[in-house]
């Protein structure tokens, strides 16, 4: 406990959770506050749900925001249709016991045309069944703001990101051209077809997460902790083998590993990595000791130096 | 050296590091993290600083550390380490021109501690960015290069970084290095930058002698190449920095949202601005205010017995008032100030600087109002003078007057970093064009104010014509504005001041 706030909480009998610790309460009240200006603010505002780790604390930080209340807007997944089965099943069930809204949105012309990740490259799938489909979902709800999971430690480029990004009417970042954020006055103010992203986490950390994961018990995608699985090494990668659509190229075999996921993205796309962590305290233990990053499992960010910015311009989250 | 005399001992949260090196007061540890910003001027070496942090602080992983040995193009300084600049410089357009242009965020810990940290832009141009991360920092890293020393941009940003309310100074002389460790080089800049800090109003300044290159006194001790040294290193200092507090004054709630979620339920949700509250309490409105009491704090997962400042609450009243986003709640027995003028100093941070006369958007707490702003004075970086101005061009410091169509509630900044506290937005851009700070509520419009010591006069047209003919006009022109009103609001005025 902090020394400079004093215990003010009255505990609510059912809960055996201890009060979270000063830095993690602080993050909290920052996310809340933004999920309520932004609530207020914008006519149209919807939450992208990704279903990763990140996602699953947005959800649960605006499940608080507006308690008593529902949360007051739908959630948005962007489904390339590629996703671990896992996932789906978790996104289902989560929106089941929430009383959620979801909205499933998947590329029409990556459907028709068949675009795999296999087929077309990983820039040019992520391009059409994440960018392009991400857009035109936007544009058929009107959304006029979005909230997203992303994190400033994440990426050199989401470390210059703004809590209230501003998009033109194209879904376009201007990084070179943003508002400046004064204290916690967030600018909403925007023109018809513009709109603006909201990041309610951008000064969390990885460990920031896991941490209020597990002292919030908050439910996750089974995926994040180790288990024995059916895996294939490609381009340098642990992938998933359970998705019937993985064809095994020449060479490859499919055995069996314990294995977990620290990102969740496509399965093609994201590497497992070799742990044994089968709790959060394993699991945070693991990370704080870790020598790679996050993202070193994405494929997508290693396409080149820069990628995730030219991403970002064009209208990825 | 000694070390400088720290005014206004009053205030219990100073932290006092010195140099040379003094037993810190111990303040309690605080595990919040420790928000900081790095500004100087251009090549000073700030993203090399902050490079340096992570790295020996741990938070580069393999991989990135992989990706900068490849960006890097194999160059490599002498040491055999990548180029850190490049850790940072994240954009494109960064990399390719070799600066920083925009603010960003960076996350380290330590065993004792984590830390957010905005790396500001340099150049002059960015210096909207720098104000951008001063906002919200708990303590200022100030770069110099040795060989240099103090710049009018170190004087601009100590400046900034001073009206945004931070207190805590590092000045970190960096490439000492590259002077020898000249021992006597370091005490001057100390030296002069300490008399700036003072004249600033900043009570804690530690100096310290860096080489962010080479790692010495960043995060590891320089003894071996600076004996003469015996102060803390960067992150010791870091380590022991206090972090801002806002309950300086009594409890604010500015209402973010009405919670309504059926006929039983109405609360008003915000973030605590100030002070605490509990069930029981008397609050007014405002600013219609009417007063009630409060029955219940109420949070997702815990019913409370209080909420302090930073809480994201729910407040429940104990009778029906109308109160809508934009209202402030306050304590009844410590209330802001109201009322439709204000004084403010401000950064103007765009290009079309700021007009005089031109109607804004003023956004403070959950409040959003048309203003009209008349620049009165402008800040000069080298003198330290406050000059008259009739506007204010990009990255120039102001004071001005605010005048507003309805009330409007602040404190005073100094009292309250959140309730006083605005951004002006152009309504022609929507824009962000000044952030700004409340001074004082002005009394009723026109009238004579004695404002620093330069006076304005608030006359009838012509009355005011044959003032400024005078040859005595011509010679005060420093001291006295003279304002031209209408003879009727010149009578209103002078009945004012009788009365």
């Amino acid at each position: 406990m902090s020394h400079n706030h004093p215990e003010t909480e009255l505990h609510n009998p059912q809960s055996t959770k201890p009060p979270l610790d000063p830095h993690l309460k602080a993050l909290e009240n920052e996310a809340i506050h933004i999920f309520r200006e932004v609530a207020a603010e914008f006519e149209r505002p919807v939450m992208l749900y990704s279903i990763g780790k990140d996602s699953s604390v947005l959800l649960h930080l605006a499940r608080k925001a507006f308690y008593p209340g529902r949360v007051p807007f739908p959630l948005l997944h962007v489904d390339t249709g590629w996703k671990f089965q896992e996932m789906i099943a978790f996104r289902d069930a989560m929106v089941e016991k929430y009383d959620l809204d979801l909205v499933v949105h998947t590329n029409p012309r990556g459907a028709a045309e068949n675009v795999t990740p296999f087929s077309h490259g990983s820039a040019l799938y992520t391009d059409i069944m994440k960018t392009e489909a991400l857009r035109q979902a936007l544009d058929a709800g009107q959304y006029d703001a979005a909230f997203g999971g992303a994190r400033r430690d994440e990426e050199a480029s989401r470390a210059k990101e703004r809590i209230y990004s501003f998009r033109t009417p194209d879904h376009r970042w201007d990084p070179r051209n943003q508002r400046p954020e004064l204290w916690n006055l967030y600018n909403g103010m925007i023109r018809k077809g513009e709109s603006v992203r909201a990041f309610p986490l951008s000064n969390w950390t990885e460990v920031d997460i896991w941490r209020y994961i597990q002292a919030e018990e908050i439910p996750i995608v089974p995926l994040y902790f180790a288990k024995k699985r059916p895996i294939v090494e490609r381009d340098g990668m642990m992938i998933l083998a359970e998705d019937p659509r993985l064809e095994l190229l020449p060479g490859e075999l499919k055995r069996e590993e314990v294995i977990r996921f620290r990102t969740l993205g496509c399965f093609p796309l994201t590497g497992a990595i070799r742990s044994g962590a089968t709790t959060l305290d394993d699991i945070i233990s693991e990370l704080e000791t870790a020598t790679v990053s996050e993202r070193q499992g994405r494929a997508i960010d290693r396409d080149q130096s820069g990628s995730m910015e030219k991403k970002k311009r064009e209208g990825y989250f | 050296m000694t070390a400088p005399a720290i005014a206004n001992a009053a205030l219990d949260d100073a932290t006092t590091v010195t140099y040379p090196a003094q037993e810190p007061v111990r303040a309690t540890r605080d595990s919040r993290p420790l928000r900081l910003i790095t500004c100087g001027s251009v090549d000073d070496g700030k993203s090399t600083l902050i490079g340096r942090l992570l790295w020996d602080t741990k938070a580069v992983k393999e991989d990135q550390a992989a990706t900068l040995q490849r960006d890097s193009n194999g160059k490599q300084n002498d040491l055999g380490l990548p180029d850190f600049a490049l850790l940072l410089d994240g954009l494109q357009a960064e990399r390719e021109q070799g600066i920083t242009i925009d603010v960003a965020y960076r996350y380290f810990s330590t065993d004792k501690r984590s830390f957010i940290v905005a790396d500001t832009p340099g150049h002059e141009q960015y210096t909207r960015n720098m104000a951008t991360g001063a906002s919200t920092a708990d303590l200022a890293v100030l770069l110099v290069d040795a060989r240099v020393g103090l710049l009018e941009q170190t004087r601009r940003h100590a400046t900034i970084a001073t009206l945004m309310g931070i207190r805590q100074f590092v000045l970190a002389v960096n490439k000492i290095d590259l002077t020898n460790y000249d021992r006597g080089r370091f005490e001057q800049i100390s030296h002069e930058f300490k008399e700036l800090a003072l004249s600033l109003g900043v009570r804690q300044v530690t100096a310290i002698p860096v080489s962010a290159l080479k790692g010495e006194n960043v995060v590891y001790d320089g003894r071996a190449s600076m004996p003469w040294y015996d102060g803390p290193t960067l992150i010791e200092v870091l380590e022991l920095a206090t972090t801002r507090s806002a309950q300086t004054v009594g409890f604010r709630l500015p209402v973010q949202r009405v919670s309504r979620p059926g006929e039983s339920f109405r609360g008003y949700q915000g973030t605590v601005a100030g002070g605490s509250v509990k069930p029981g309490d008397s609050v007014v409105i405002l600013p219609s205010g009417m007063v009630a009491n409060v029955t219940k704090i109420v949070t997702f997962d815990l019913v409370r017995n209080a909420a302090v400042a930073g809480d994201a609450i729910t407040l429940v009243l104990d009778r029906q008032v109308d109160v809508s986003r934009g209202d402030m709640i306050a304590a009844i027995d410590s209330q802001p100030m109201t009322g439709l003028a204000f004084d403010a100093q401000l950064v103007a941070l765009q290009p079309e600087g700021i007009q005089p006369g031109k109607r804004y958007w003023l956004k403070s707490g959950t409040r959003r109002q048309r203003v009209q702003v008349q620049p009165a004075s402008q800040l000069d970086l080298k003198t330290g003078k406050w000059n008259h101005a009739d506007e204010l061009p990009m990255n120039a410091i102001g004071k001005v007057h605010l005048v507003f169509d309805e009330q409007a509630i602040f404190d005073a900044y100094e009292q309250n970093r959140t309730t006083g506290a605005f951004i002006l937005i152009d309504p022609d851009t929507n824009n962000t064009v000044a952030g700004g700070m409340i001074t004082a509520k002005r009394a009723a419009l026109g009238g004579i104010h004695a404002e620093e010591s330069r006076v304005i006069l608030s006359l009838p047209a012509d009355l005011a014509d044959q003032l400024m003919a005078t040859e005595l006009f011509a010679s005060r022109r420093e001291d006295v504005e003279v304002r031209r009103v209408t003879a009727g609001k010149a009578a209103e005025i002078v009945d004012t001041i009788d009365s």
